[in-house]
């Protein structure tokens, strides 16, 4: 049953999208061959007589198109704004990246009660990393780094005291692979990020980012400076940044290996944290289960402990989010176009009854020569002038109110809401297109006028 | 205006057992039956007829704005024939001056644009189109009205800037559908002097109308009825019309 309902569905957006194209390239036909009158002084002033001798009607005209080109762009911006609120929660994090990290059982596995400590290791990283799913192209683990928590500290508390020179703050320290940058999206302002000869030969080698430079060196290179890290002195190898998020910049970068060194890690790790390149919700999910499945392995606990290891699945998040995104931005584009339709309509009708009263006028232009494609010309270009220029003057409104608005509202949600360049374009383009169509119907029945009876009417 | 064929008389204008028929509902009116008709280069031809005689039909059939249903027009040298809307449209405005009952003049427009507009449509520009327009309304004696709207004109004047209009295109000949019909007699007088005046110059000039002093101011009276043209000897039987003039 539903299956029917969606195949007429289909057929009838079909069909209307093939009258609509039909409709458009007639119009187009009519305008290349009178291309001529687009420029037209001539043209252009018989279009602005018609405009000047009815003002009221041609006003009301603009303002349903005007209101649905303005409702268009307001709600594009809001959702726009709304889109950038979201995205700013993942500023700093990679959209691919998951994470793992190990807990404590909950399920008794094995003869093993719960509550067990569970705690990675060097092997596991080495385990993981060529993950892949299988198939000729599946997709798989890109990037990998392994993560020592140092002194047990959590995920995303480990903050040491750092020292320089006598100054002294705790800034979050993360004992990483090299390719943990991977996993965010920084950029490099100097010097480079740690590298495989750094956790090869266990260097103590530090990347920071701007705000700690800022607390330890003020304006001096911070590059080849040691600083002491929980009692550890680091050489600064590299500063960081991340644009749009100043947080997630009060970090300190340093290799794994030398952290297990210096702060009594074995070869122990707390986390291991991948990205899996363009792999979907799924296959995401699938390459998840299957690292879980080998600490499962490993370590003794039940694969479907949520409890033993606890799994950050970006790619779930962001597929979410996108598809947030998704909705509200279709809800938008169906509630604008369907409101700037109805100024269409609005401007199709008014044509109509435009065309109507000008019979006669047609009918004496028929009988001294106009061809119906010049009278078509002539309508459709007042039709197209006329919602134009309205949707400007809504696309101007539209804008405005939203500059307004991004003074007034700016939280987690809804951050810079605006339209970009290519929205103003489509948006106009649109208009002239619909400015056409609208008055496709009143230019064609124009062109049918019958000159014998309209010059027949008194 | 063509007088290149002086010594052969050429037609403007031949219809040859021509029919026409309008459908209502399910019955049908033969509105024009078997209409001879030869008008000669030059000719000043005035068509009368009581009303529903065909006289208006017969006029848009010869003024392309309406079809017939069998026999033939003949315009010049051509046939016209279910002609697509473009080549009717342009034969209007090449060959065909109109001049109406009610002027017809677009009240949004000066008398200047109003002559000029035939012009608009052969894609003549606007500065020399505007320049002819002021030639064809001094030529009615309409010089000083060119910027004035067609709202601030007597009836005469109206009719002499529609006339003017119907001239600017150098048609071959000039269909005028009861051009004194909304005029005074001493303004239809006017009128009439100026369509002699256009005869003279050598345009062939059609008149309807129902007037009595109009068409006998022309070369040649055609009388319809029922839809058939009135031959001579149909004249002479019917009862007689004072004044009346029958020239071949």
């Amino acid at each position: 049953m539903l299956q029917i309902v969606g195949i007429l569905v289909g057929l009838a957006a079909l069909a209307a999208a093939g009258f609509l194209a039909f409709t458009l390239l007639r119009v187009v036909g009519v305008m290349i061959v009178q291309w001529r009158d687009l420029v037209s002084i001539d043209r252009w002033s018989e279009v602005l007589d018609t405009i000047r001798r009815n003002k009221l009607r041609t006003a009301l005209t603009m303002i349903s198109v005007a209101w649905g080109i303005f409702v268009l762009v307001f709600l594009l911006g809001l959702g726009h704004g709304l889109d950038n609120g979201l995205r700013q929660s993942f500023k700093g994090e990679a959209t691919n990246a998951i994470r793992i990290s190990a807990n404590k059982t909950s399920i008794p596995h094995n003869g093993y009660d719960i509550g067990r400590r569970i705690t990675f290791e060097n092997r596991d990283y080495d385990r993981a990393k060529p993950t892949k799913l299988p198939g000729p192209d599946g997709q798989g683990i890109d990037h990998i780094s392994g993560q020592f928590f140092i002194r047990g500290g959590q995920f995303g508390g480990g903050e040491m005291l750092t020292k320089r020179n006598g100054k002294a703050n705790a800034f979050q320290i993360n004992a990483v692979q090299p390719d943990a940058f991977y996993l965010t999206t920084y950029t490099i302002a100097a010097g480079r990020f740690l590298d495989y000869a750094d956790v090869a030969q266990r260097r103590k080698s530090a990347v920071i980012g701007q705000p700690v430079v800022d607390y330890l060196f003020h304006d001096e290179n911070p590059l080849g400076e040691w600083i002491t890290v929980a009692g550890v002195p680091f050489q600064v190898v590299g500063v960081f940044k991340n644009e749009g998020n100043a947080e997630r910049e009060r970090q300190i970068y340093i290799p794994v290996s030398t952290a297990q060194l210096a702060y009594n890690g074995v070869d122990h790790l707390g986390m291991l944290e991948f990205t899996v390149g363009d792999a979907d919700a799924i296959q995401a999910k699938a390459i998840t289960d299957v690292v879980v499945g080998q600490l499962a392995e490993r370590h003794q606990f039940d694969p479907t402990d949520r409890q033993a290891v606890r799994v950050f699945n970006n790619v779930e998040q962001f597929e979410r989010f996108k598809k947030i995104f998704w909705l509200i931005s279709t809800f938008v584009i169906v509630i604008g176009t369907c409101t700037l339709l109805a100024g269409v309509v609005g401007v199709s009708n008014i044509m109509m009854i435009a065309v109507k009263e000008r019979t006669k006028e047609i009918g004496v232009r028929k009988a001294l020569g106009a061809t119906p494609t010049s009278i078509i010309a002539m309508i459709i270009q007042e039709s197209v002038f006329l919602t134009g220029l309205a949707g400007l003057l809504g696309l101007v409104g539209g804008v405005a109110l939203l500059e307004l608005a991004s003074r007034g509202i700016d939280n987690e949600f809804i951050r810079n809401p605006s339209v970009d360049l290519r929205v103003g374009v489509a948006a106009t383009l649109g208009l002239v297109i619909a400015g056409a169509l609208a008055g496709f119907f009143p230019a064609r029945a124009a062109a049918r006028v019958n000159p014998i009876h309209a010059l027949r009417d008194q | 205006m063509q007088k290149d064929s002086a010594t052969l008389i050429v037609d403007v204008l031949r219809l040859a057992k021509l029919n026409k028929y309008y459908r209502v509902g399910t019955h049908s009116l033969h509105v024009l039956r078997d209409i001879e008709l030869e008008v000669a280069d030059g000719e000043f031809v005035a068509i009368m007829g009581a009303s529903g005689s065909g006289k208006s039909t017969l006029l848009n059939i010869l003024g392309i704005l309406d079809d017939y249903d069998s026999g033939e027009y003949w315009l010049g040298d051509t046939v016209i024939r279910n002609l697509t809307e473009r080549k009717s449209a342009n034969y209007r405005n090449r060959f065909i001056g109109f001049v109406f009952q009610s002027f017809n003049l677009l009240p949004f427009k000066t008398a200047l644009e109003n002559v000029a507009l035939p012009l608009y449509y052969q894609g003549i520009t606007r500065r020399k189109r505007n320049q002819i327009a002021a030639q064809y309304l001094e030529r009615v004696g309409l010089r000083d009205w060119a910027e004035h709207t067609p709202s601030e004109m007597s009836g005469g004047q109206k009719q002499r800037v529609a006339i003017a209009r119907a001239l600017i295109a150098k048609p071959r000949l000039i269909l005028a559908d009861e051009p004194t019909g909304a005029l005074d007699s001493e303004t239809s007088k006017q009128i009439m002097d100026l369509l002699s005046e256009i005869h003279r110059s050598g345009i062939t000039v059609l008149v309807v109308t129902h007037d009595q002093e109009v068409a006998a101011r022309t070369q040649r009276t055609i009388r319809l009825k029922d839809g058939k043209v009135m031959s001579p000897h149909d004249l002479l039987a019917s009862t007689s019309h004072a004044g009346m003039t029958v020239a071949t």
